[in-house]
């Protein structure tokens, strides 16, 4: 049994062929690149926030060490200086820590108990800063240069530069590897249309004879293309996010990992816009490419 | 007209098709029948000489004028040059929609033509489950659909029985009769003089006008 063919329901097919092998390889290139620039965007804004938390806690704090004369004032000389910084504008808690502290503090270099009670270490004095307006290292040092207290004050100005350094790398080589799998796309969505131009020399033949201009047949690749990228984008985005949850859960029970790769939920938003980039990508590419190879026919 | 450095495929050859004449174009094999109609239709450039249509000089025409004179050139290949993946009704329309018209303006005309052709019952068939003949029949009727001004056709009866020749011979009247300037090559000396019309005969690149076809002079 057949059905009758009606001419009034009639509607244009694609005029070009449905995807074949190469149209294959290129989906699994361009899911694989949407992968991978998914869990490169996770991945950057996880650092960024990784390397904010620690900027935030070392700009909020300050620690000042305190040189006693003698193992008897020393803690004496500690608390003295804990009360004068607390009264520095700009400075929210100043505690100084006993000797038990400070021996814990260095004991993972020279050991716990291997120095002799009499030998005066220096003490420590721990510094929460206001986070709105902290006040300074050289804020601090005046202020106990004034009650004549032999101290150091470290703001750890020195670890907050190189964490804001190592931020901003992170920033720069996540945007530059999106960028690069940007470029990669466009790469293979050029080569694959100048292949389908040549696998389908006979459609363009047929169309341009029948009086399609370049741009009809250019619109024909660009829309195949874009429609490609944007399916494999989205396939490769959901991946994305499910390796980024998997890595989140298997984080949570790992401070250590956590510190270092925090993600939060709304990260998982990040490799949404792929799909959308890679189809605009591959539709601008295809176009450009389309036009250039149909300018060398006659 | 010559490829690389080969030999000239045509040469020395000068005519003109007045606007609504009708022409065969003889000759045999390898004369330059297909490559005189590719300089014609545009699918080839002469390496030299000048070829003037509806007033225009090919040599001058930019490329972005070449879609809208080809839209004006109807042609029927030899090999067909059917669209494998799309329905017969698909390549039937090819010329309308690629002019950009809406659908609901000319699938009444497609349906129309195919059947005159004989191919109303073949509308959703793909070209692979078609005869010779059927393509051919396909060719002539995507050739003819959007009414060119020029019509060229490369053996268009090379695969039909007389009956079914007869009846395309009519169609090619029918639209040289309404303007349409018609040539065609064909090596059927009983259509050539079955339909009375003038003969340009290419031999050996070299084109000879004969108003009237004596079957004894050509090869």
């Amino acid at each position: 049994m057949s059905l009758a063919f009606d001419a009034n329901r009639w509607w244009p097919s694609p005029l070009l062929p449905k995807g074949d092998g190469r149209d294959w390889a290129l989906l699994f290139v361009v899911a694989a690149l949407s992968f991978l620039a998914g869990l490169a965007a996770v991945g950057a804004l996880a650092g960024e926030r990784a390397a904010a938390g620690w900027r935030s806690e070392l700009v909020g704090s300050a620690t000042i060490v305190v040189r006693a004369k003698g193992t008897d004032s020393a803690d004496e000389e500690a608390a003295r200086a804990a009360e004068v910084v607390a009264g520095v504008k700009g400075v929210a808690e100043a505690r100084a820590l006993d000797a038990a502290k400070a021996d814990a503090l260095i004991a993972p270099w020279i050991g716990a108990g291997a120095l002799p009670p009499d030998l005066p270490t220096p003490r420590l004095v721990a510094v929460d800063l206001d986070r709105k307006a902290p006040a300074s290292g050289a804020d601090l040092t005046r202020a106990l240069s004034a009650a004549g207290i032999d101290a150091d004050v470290d703001d750890h100005s020195r670890w907050s530069k190189q964490i804001m350094r190592a931020g901003a790398s992170i920033e720069a080589a996540g945007a530059g590897l999106f960028v690069l799998i940007l470029a990669v796309l466009g790469a293979v969505v050029a080569f694959a249309t100048r292949q389908g131009l040549v696998a389908r020399r006979d459609v363009v033949e047929a169309l341009h004879l029948a009086g399609a201009t370049d741009g009809f047949i250019a619109r024909l690749f660009q829309a195949r293309f874009a429609r490609s990228a944007a399916q494999a984008g989205l396939a490769g985005a959901l991946l994305a996010v499910l390796a980024a949850v998997l890595l989140k859960a298997m984080s949570a029970g790992d401070e250590q990992l956590t510190a270092l790769l925090p993600i939060a939920w709304r990260d998982l938003a990040a490799p949404a816009p792929f799909p959308i980039l890679a189809a605009l990508v591959a539709a601008v590419t295809a176009r450009i490419t389309a036009i250039a190879a149909l300018a060398e026919r006659p | 007209m010559r490829y690389g450095r080969e030999a000239e495929v045509l040469k020395d050859i000068s005519f003109e098709l007045p606007r609504g004449s009708f022409h065969f174009l003889t000759g045999p094999s390898g004369s330059g029948k297909s490559t005189l109609l590719k300089l014609i239709y545009l699918s080839e450039q002469a390496s030299r000489g000048r070829i003037e249509i509806f007033g225009q000089d090919l040599a001058l025409l930019k490329r972005a004028g070449r879609p809208l004179m080809r839209r004006r050139i109807g042609v029927v290949f030899q090999e067909f040059r059917l669209l494998e993946h799309l329905t017969v009704f698909d390549n039937a329309a090819l010329a309308p929609r690629i002019a950009g018209r809406k659908p609901a303006a000319y699938r009444s005309d497609v349906a129309d033509l195919l059947a005159w052709v004989g191919l109303g019952d073949r509308m959703h068939a793909m070209p692979t489950a078609l005869s010779g003949g059927e393509k051919q029949r396909l060719a002539i009727a995507r050739a003819v659909i959007n009414r060119p001004d020029i019509l060229l056709a490369d053996e268009p009866t090379g695969n039909v029985d007389e009956a079914m020749a007869l009846r395309i011979l009519r169609l090619f009247t029918e639209l040289n009769r309404v303007g349409a300037t018609v040539l065609i090559a064909s090596h059927d000396t009983d259509l050539v003089l079955r339909s009375g019309m003038p003969v340009l005969n290419l031999d050996a690149g070299r084109l000879a006008q004969i108003p009237v076809f004596n079957p004894e002079l050509s090869p």
